[in-house]
């Protein structure tokens, strides 16, 4: 993100839905051709290898400034079936601009902003970029269309799989459809990204859970391969007091209302608070206070200095008002006698010895209490797992993080393969979108390998 | 402060700098706005019998974003009537006594058509001429400019007509459009020119239209080559300034040197070439008149800082130092060194001398992990390519290695001719 860059729009309490427009906007003509003049080309670039997809980064580059913008998009989406996504949430600092050289001699290169002006260009023009492969007899069944599985299923069909895409939501795509606030991330981008996944022959099932509407036996013995890419479940329960009151939202669920308008005007007025200080309790906040909240805060049990959201996130933040309230730890929610959220019960923590995960341990300082007095409580301590469905499959999981070959991301079950947030955690993966879709891809070239063989003919 | 005040083959200016004769020097007001802005002289729009233009005229050429890399026109002389410029003239010279008007002139290679012109135009006051020998398009078609420009026999007889009738100094304009450039400036100084000045344009057709496949510029869906210059053809305008600076044939003639010049450095390179006035058209096509300004500045304060006090301190001063290869020092000998403390790992110096040079660059990693780039200097030519791609100053320097004694080509083939004589007498 550039903030400099960002339009300076103050928040509208009339027109909501005004709030959540992209909130950079994409490169002009003439900015995308000056920035791709500056790219150095460099050989065997850093910005490369600090792509989880690998995109060939200089190439792409070097088409936009050639005026090969198909091209350029093309290079994208064959590393990334996710690049559009990606141009607008990955951590670009921490991965290809970080790595740019330009570091340490000017300005890095707005390496996302050119992958994002590429990829406009072939959403406004409809491209064709992919072709379907020829039909290799075999299928397989991926749960899930996040950016796992719809990475999988795009390499799978150009391979020339059947694919199946089971999805339990009303529409395809994943955290990026649902879950990625529309101000960095607009829906119609990720419903652009799985409309190029079905238009290689992809069947995407929406509505249609795993475990309920079909059987994981079903999907064994039905298909040739399984790739699980079911991400991760709701935000856990606080063990509070009040939890069940009106009034208090799971931030994944909160976040989630906001993507489609008509947006809610419940929050218009009202004092936010925010439990947690990861990159969904940002968003949890920034998306408050675009709903209209006119006081927002985020509660988090450690320091700015533990805090898990980028540091980027953190800016935008700040920029947008929201007040943050460190060493605080929610004890407490107080309801009206309607059973309405009316304060949260906090006690100030101070930090003691690094615990396991070598972060100092909080723990509450005597006598501290006092009530926060708000009409909403968002929780983002993180998420859950769908540990019943990993178990319904037999895999081996550690709590919830199913076990995985990092090198085939192959399960314990020969024939299942699991992709995405679903591996996260426990030292295993990264949480970003664009390691997802670089786990499912190298999840299909695992299983055309196992089922096809080496020698088979690359994808088209 | 440096004094720039020039005296070019008698012709007198403020500075050095002048407009050259172009679509900006056309009417009394450019020329009046351009002295009003620092030029310090002006060569007229070319003034010869009436002519018509076409519509469009110019096409520009981009590089890597940046337009302007180059300009090609297919616009011919002067289209407005004879007797209005020469209002103009006089007009603009009894406004700026001080500053040079200098008339360009193009007619038919017929001596009483010279001797009509020069006159006509001198009546009114100009500082000297300059003969359009160069124009290699249109005009060339009829006979005139690059076409007689490119004859010697013609440039010379065309200079003497002018100056058979001229009081003012006058200066030949040649063509680039010719083998060996040197050959017609000498016509030029047989023909009895005060000075020369280079170049004219050079063929050229700027582009094709990928989408209508018209030519870049076109007229009515038809192309016809036209004239290039800008700071793409800077390179070839300063060595033909040189070729002519450093041939003893023609005599030390004064030349003002055109071609590319858009900074006060492009005009002190082309001055230690020998250039004792330079001449600027693109530069000011692109950016407007106010250039000037910083060409002046940037000059006087290059001279200041290396203690030159007047042009005659640096005009031809890096004439000596151009010579032929066969005099050039084979024992000489660079190599390149890449400083890792200001090397911001780009590789793009590997990969240029991997695939296009000469396998010298090694991509290394140090003990603690840090990738770094080595020359392996005794496989090294030092043909300065590594430092040509790198973008960042200081990162490679070429490095003089002692390597023996002097010995060029040419001492070299005397030296054998002579044992090989030697040898023979012995035997």
């Amino acid at each position: 993100m550039n903030f400099s860059r960002f339009e300076n729009k103050s928040i509208s309490l009339e027109d909501l839905e005004s709030n959540f427009q992209e909130v950079e906007p994409d490169l002009t003509q003439k900015e995308a051709i000056d920035e791709s003049n500056r790219c150095l080309y460099c050989y065997d670039a850093p910005c490369i290898q600090a792509c989880p997809t690998g995109i060939d980064i200089p190439s792409f580059i070097k088409k936009i400034a050639s005026g090969n913008l198909k091209g350029s998009a093309r290079v994208i989406m064959e590393s990334n079936p996710v690049g559009a996504s990606c141009s607008r949430v990955c951590p670009v600092e921490e991965l290809c601009e970080g790595a740019c050289v330009l570091n340490d001699a000017s300005m890095p290169i707005m390496i996302g902003n050119l992958q994002r002006h590429a990829t406009n260009w072939a959403m406004k023009n409809n491209a064709e970029l992919f072709k379907q492969g020829k039909d290799n007899g075999k299928s397989v069944a991926i749960v899930g269309s996040g950016p796992a599985g719809l990475a999988s299923a795009r390499e799978l069909a150009r391979l020339g799989f059947k694919v199946t895409i089971f999805e339990a939501k009303e529409k395809a795509g994943g955290l990026d459809t649902f879950g990625i606030v529309s101000f960095r991330l607009p829906q119609e981008v990720s419903l652009w990204e799985v409309e190029q996944v079905e238009k290689l022959g992809v069947e995407i099932r929406t509505n249609t859970t795993v475990g309920k509407d079909i059987s994981v036996d079903e999907l064994v013995s039905g298909y040739d391969a399984i790739v699980l890419a079911v991400g991760m479940s709701t935000v856990p329960m606080l063990g509070i007091e009040g939890e069940d009151a009106e009034g208090v939202f799971d931030a994944i669920d909160f976040v989630e209302t906001t993507k489609t308008p008509p947006m809610s005007r419940d929050f218009v007025g009202r004092k936010v608070a925010v439990v947690g200080a990861g990159n969904t309790a940002i968003d949890a906040a920034t998306c408050s206070i675009r709903l209209g909240a006119e006081d927002v805060k985020m509660i988090y049990r450690r320091t700015e200095k533990e805090m898990t959201a980028y540091e980027f996130e953190y800016e935008f933040a700040k920029q947008d008002g929201i007040e943050f309230e460190w060493l605080t730890q929610p004890t407490r929610i107080v309801t009206d006698e309607k059973g309405k959220v009316t304060g949260l019960e906090c006690v100030k923590m101070e930090l003691g010895e690094p615990g396991e995960d070598g972060r100092r341990r909080p723990t509450p300082v005597e006598g501290s209490e006092f009530v926060m007095e708000v009409d909403a409580v968002i929780k983002a301590i993180g998420q859950t797992r769908f540990v019943n469905l990993i178990e319904e499959f037999g895999l081996n999981h550690k709590w919830g993080v199913v076990e995985v070959n990092l090198d085939t991301f192959q399960t314990s079950n020969p024939k299942v393969f699991a992709a995405g947030d679903v591996i996260f955690g426990d030292g295993q993966g990264e949480a970003m979108v664009v390691t997802a879709a670089e786990q499912g891809k190298q999840a299909a070239y695992a299983i055309h390998k196992q089922l096809i063989g080496e020698t088979e003919s690359a994808a088209v | 402060m440096a004094d720039l005040r020039t005296n070019f083959a008698g012709i007198k200016a403020p500075n050095p700098f002048w407009l050259a004769s172009a679509p900006p020097t056309n009417t009394g007001y450019q020329v009046q706005r351009a002295f009003e802005a620092g030029w310090g002289g002006a060569v007229w729009k070319t003034l010869g019998d009436p002519i018509l233009n076409v519509s469009s005229r110019f096409a520009g050429t981009s590089y890597n974003g940046k337009q302007v890399m180059g300009f090609n026109n297919i616009e011919l002389i002067s289209d407005r009537p004879l007797e209005v410029n020469l209002q103009e003239i006089y007009e603009t010279k009894k406004k700026y006594p001080d500053h040079a008007v200098i008339a360009s002139l193009m007619v038919e290679p017929q001596q009483e058509k010279w001797h009509e012109i020069v006159k006509k135009v001198q009546d009114v006051g100009v500082d000297g001429f300059e003969l359009n020998f160069g124009c290699p398009h249109g005009m060339a078609e009829r006979g005139m400019g690059a076409a007689s420009g490119q004859v010697p026999e013609l440039v010379e007889k065309q200079t003497m007509w002018a100056k058979e009738a001229a009081e003012v100094p006058v200066i030949v304009k040649l063509t680039p459009n010719i083998t060996d450039i040197t050959a017609t400036a000498l016509a030029a100084v047989q023909g009895g020119a005060d000075a020369i000045s280079m170049i004219n344009t050079i063929n050229s057709l700027a582009g094709v239209d990928l989408d209508s496949w018209n030519t870049i510029p076109h007229v009515a869906g038809k192309g016809a080559h036209g004239g290039y210059c800008g700071p793409a053809v800077k390179p070839i305008a300063l060595n033909m300034v040189a070729e002519c600076a450093r041939d003893p044939e023609l005599n030390n003639i004064p030349i003002s040197g055109m071609g590319g010049i858009s900074t006060w450095s492009d005009a002190a390179e082309y001055m230690l070439m020998g250039a004792g006035s330079v001449q600027v058209c693109t530069a000011a096509m692109h950016h407007g008149f106010s250039i000037v300004e910083d060409m002046i500045d940037g000059l006087q304060n290059y001279m200041d800082e290396k203690k030159l006090e007047t042009l005659d301190d640096i005009v031809g001063k890096s004439v000596p130092k151009y010579s032929d290869w066969g005099d050039l020092d084979l024992n000489y000998k660079v190599v390149a060194r890449i400083n890792n403390d200001v090397c911001i790992n780009c590789n793009k110096c590997h990969i240029a001398c991997e695939d296009t040079s000469h396998q010298c660059i090694d991509m290394l990693t140090a003990e603690d992990g840090t990738d770094y780039l080595e020359v392996r200097e005794e496989d090294c030519v030092g043909c300065n390519l590594c430092s040509i791609v790198c973008p960042v100053d200081g990162a490679i320097d070429m490095v003089e290695i002692p390597n023996g004694e002097p010995m060029t080509w040419n001492d070299r083939q005397a030296a054998i001719k002579q044992t090989s004589t030697s040898a023979t007498e012995l035997a």
